[in-house]
């Protein structure tokens, strides 16, 4: 068998409110103008590879795929810098695509590889119904491996595969449909129990043995009955985050069992219930091993780092839903292919070069030193997770920017180079010269149908 | 390494400058012609007469072809050129040489820009095809960077330094205010430009220079022959270019208080003319007032004032026009405008007026040697021009 021998998680830092919407309580997580379910994946999996984790299988889940052809996967691969040797896939078509991820990111473990699974998702709706309002926007990452290295092993699984028109969107168009939601509720109701039983009947443990219950659906009302069917206490629910981020298509079980990992004890069981077009179910036996992971992001603290003033109608530009009047500026030229590859490290890992003569860095990487000019003597750096703080600033106002004004960084780091780049997830009124900023993987703008992607800095969170 | 110059050795004999502005009725073609007609006038020379001839624009057209379709120059050289917002100052350095090694005997170095025609605020560039990982920074970000830096550095409270950058703007609007060719013809209160609205930083509105279109032009030849063309020719005592190596924006060392860029190239060039003390010997100079904090800056970096003692100068009125060194008498790029290919060949126009007794309610008395300088880039990676030139 095999297991989850590391994870991470990620909740983008701003927050639309349900009241902003005009449809009740709580408030919903919004990726950023500059965020989509590709670079979300990419900052939760940087917590799961923290301190060099060697994988060879690349498994990336979304219903919102930045790209409807072009691999999406390997764009994370290059943002991540892991081996040009990797398998990798897009898996998609569902909500359900994230926690199947999990299990095929299982199953090639059980084969003896070692799989990185993303699962992200974008959730749009359009506006006035319940799925703008009920959604939410976030990552999950989980390196799958044997069972003596995971924190959390599978102990049973189980899946069914159903045919059935509840939640569903052609290519071309923008906004997913659901059929009325008491149909799906009352046919894909029974087969998740069922489910759900062979899951736990395959791990030989009852429901009430279980620490977490995890319960995800396409379809909320199909999950109703299950807990007093499965003779569930409401304690052993987990929280379904629904005041707190909205259900994050494809990552959304997967950021739930990050959760329940974030506070897990060894021995604790987690049951994973994930339902659209059908049911995927496993359950987990956390381990010792939980106890000497290495520190990653909990998604509490994720959801803690926040901010929830976005207007509706800056929510609603950003997803392309509200036309707006463009500014007086020429609008960006794509990225070109050739130059892109070339410097594709520099791009997409952030590796920039330091001098081996003097040990001066350089931010993009180059040929010749600045400082003492040797030539060719340069060694590949990748300066993603290096420490670094603001050496200058300025708001810029007349640079375009969906959220104005730029505030552009002349960016410091330790150990020697210097980047001016854009900040992001941050209030122009608290910039500071001197203060700390992680960077950050992003997407810049979207230009004669290319993303550019790149990175900028972020105060920590 | 060598810096020999040419000191003394090539004259201006005659100049021409559109007024600048925003020309909707006329193309670059228009422009360069109106500057080159006059500028041969000013030389009371035929068209003919020109051996070559060196073009100086950015964005508005590529290869000499720009020229000799426009001016129908019988079968002659023409060297398009560019070097930012140097390129003007380029063209006539280039066109110096040319002269002064012997290989022409009349040249014309003319500069023009079209900036009006994109209909997009600000600056324009298009880079060729790049990874998508420049940096976004309006010009006027990068160079807004210069003023908390000097504030820190030297002690400045920001209200004081923000007052110190309107009263640069205040003395450039005044300058241009007397400038029948300046695009901008009217005082600016400083309580105005207090109040601009905020472009980048500190920095409002009245802190940036304008964008404009314009043509000038230069006719040089050798110091012996310029008795040939006028009576009041002016010489040129240094021309030095540097073009950085982009360090500040590599290096943790760059404080944002100075050009590197441009402390090499005022050096080079003191030295080709013989100068020793730049704020004693230097009586005028036209200096690229991008934006306000990048004149504060210049001046220092030319040794017009001591490090860290120029906000001082300012506020005191030494660079005003009717001060003891006045900076942009002719309104600088604040007031006149600033089409790139144009600008440094606009600077050399003002000197050329100012040394020949021609600069009207301008005028400084008894200019002995003047000084252009442009600047292109940002502070971190920059072009810096300084030419000394007199009589």
């Amino acid at each position: 068998m095999a297991g989850i021998v590391r994870y991470g998680s990620y909740v983008p830092y701003l927050r639309l409110t349900r009241a902003a919407i005009g449809a009740g309580k709580g408030e919903r997580a919004v990726a950023s103008y500059d965020e989509d379910s590709v670079s979300m994946v990419v900052e939760a999996a940087r917590d799961a590879l923290r301190g060099g984790v060697a994988i060879d299988t690349l498994l990336f889940a979304t219903t919102s795929p930045p790209y409807a052809e072009k691999l999406n996967a390997a764009t994370i691969q290059a943002a991540l810098d892991l081996p040009e040797t990797v398998t990798s896939a897009d898996l998609g078509g569902s909500t359900r695509m994230g926690v199947g991820a999990l299990l095929l990111g299982l199953d090639v473990a059980a084969a003896g590889r070692c799989a990185l699974v993303g699962a992200g998702d974008v959730v749009v709706g359009a506006p006035g119904g319940g799925r703008e309002t009920l959604g939410g926007d976030a990552g999950v990452a989980f390196i799958t491996g044997t069972d003596s290295d995971a924190v959390a092993r599978v102990i049973g699984r189980a899946s069914s595969t159903m045919e059935i028109l509840d939640v569903w969107r052609l290519p071309e168009d923008r906004f997913a449909k659901q059929w009325e939601e008491r149909f799906a509720a009352d046919t894909l109701g029974p087969s998740i129990l069922d489910t759900a039983k062979r899951a736990l009947q395959q791990a030989g443990v009852g429901a009430e043995t279980l620490s977490t219950v995890i319960l995800d659906s396409s379809n909320p009302r199909s999950l109703a009955a299950l807990p007093k069917a499965l003779g569930l206490q409401p304690a052993q629910l987990a929280d379904p985050l629904a005041a707190t981020v909205g259900r994050s298509g494809a990552a959304h079980a997967g950021l739930m069992l990050a959760r329940a990992l974030d506070t897990a004890k060894p021995g604790d069981r987690i049951l994973v219930i994930c339902a659209a077009d059908g049911t995927d179910a496993l359950v987990l036996e956390v381990t010792e091993k939980i106890k000497s992971l290495p520190p990653v992001r909990k998604v509490d603290r994720w959801i803690a780092s926040k901010r929830n003033d976005l207007a509706y109608n800056t929510y609603l530009r950003w997803r392309g839903i509200l036309p707006f009047e463009p500014p007086r500026r020429p609008d960006p030229e794509r990225p070109a292919a050739p130059p892109m590859r070339r410097h594709e490290r520099w791009k997409l890992a952030f590796v920039g070069s330091r001098c081996q003569k003097c040990q001066a860095g350089h931010l993009p990487p180059q040929r010749v030193c600045v400082k003492c000019g040797a030539i060719d003597q340069m060694k590949a750096e990748r300066f993603a997770d290096t420490s670094c703080r603001i050496a200058t600033y300025t708001l810029d106002h007349l640079a375009y920017s969906l959220q104005p004004p730029v505030v552009a960084a002349v960016v410091d780091y330790e150990g020697g180079g210097r980047f001016s780049c854009e900040l992001t997830d941050v209030d122009a009124n608290e910039v500071a010269i001197g203060n700390h900023l992680e960077m950050s993987f992003r997407r810049l703008f979207t230009a004669q149908s290319v993303h550019n992607y790149f990175w900028k800095a972020r105060p920590g969170r | 390494m060598a810096s020999n110059g040419i000191k003394d050795r090539v004259a201006i004999v005659g100049m021409g400058c559109t007024p600048f502005g925003e020309h909707w009725d006329k193309g670059p073609d228009d422009l360069l012609i109106d500057a080159a007609k006059e500028a041969y006038k000013s030389a009371g020379i035929e068209p003919d007469q020109v051996d070559a001839y060196w073009l100086g624009t950015m964005a508005s057209g590529v290869s000499g072809l720009v020229l000799s379709e426009a001016l129908k120059i019988p079968y002659k050289p023409v060297t398009r050129l560019e070097n930012m917002c140097a390129t003007g100052s380029e063209a006539m350095r280039n066109a110096a040489y040319a002269v002064a090694c012997g290989a022409y005997d009349l040249v014309m170095a003319i500069g023009v820009e079209k900036l009006k025609d994109s209909g997009f605020s600000g600056l324009v560039v298009s880079p060729p095809p790049n990874d998508g990982t420049h940096s976004s920074m309006t010009p006027p970000a990068t160079f807004s960077l210069l003023a908390p830096a000097y504030a820190k550095k030297y002690g400045v409270e920001s209200d004081t330094l923000k007052q110190v950058l309107a009263r640069i703007a205040w003395k450039n609007h005044r300058n241009g205010a007397k400038n029948p060719k300046a695009q901008f013809r009217k005082e600016v209160p400083m309580e105005t430009i207090c109040k601009s609205t905020p472009v980048a930083g500190m920095l409002g509105i009245f802190d940036c220079s304008g964008v404009s279109d314009g043509s000038a032009a230069a006719i040089l030849c050798r110091a012996e022959d310029a008795h040939k063309y006028t009576d009041h020719p002016i010489f040129l005592k240094a021309l030095s270019f540097v073009a950085g190596r982009a360090e500040g924006n590599f290096s943790q060392d760059y404080d944002f208080t100075t050009f590197p860029e441009v402390v090499a190239s005022a050096s080079d060039a003191f030295k080709q003319a013989g100068v020793k003390d730049p704020r004693e010997e230097i009586s005028m100079a036209e200096v690229h007032d991008c934006f306000t904090p990048t004149e504060l800056v210049l001046m220092e970096d030319m040794g017009f004032s001591p490090r860290g003692q120029a906000w001082k100068d300012v506020l005191d009125g030494r660079f005003d026009g009717d001060g003891v060194q006045p900076i942009n008498p002719d309104g600088g790029l604040k007031s006149f405008g600033h089409p790139i290919g144009a600008s440094g060949l606009r600077m050399m126009y003002e000197m050329w007026l100012q040394l020949r007794g021609e600069a009207g309610a301008r005028q400084i008395k008894n200019p002995k040697l003047g000084v252009t300088h442009n600047l292109g880039g940002a502070p971190g990676r920059c072009v810096s021009f300084v030419s000394v030139v007199g009589l």
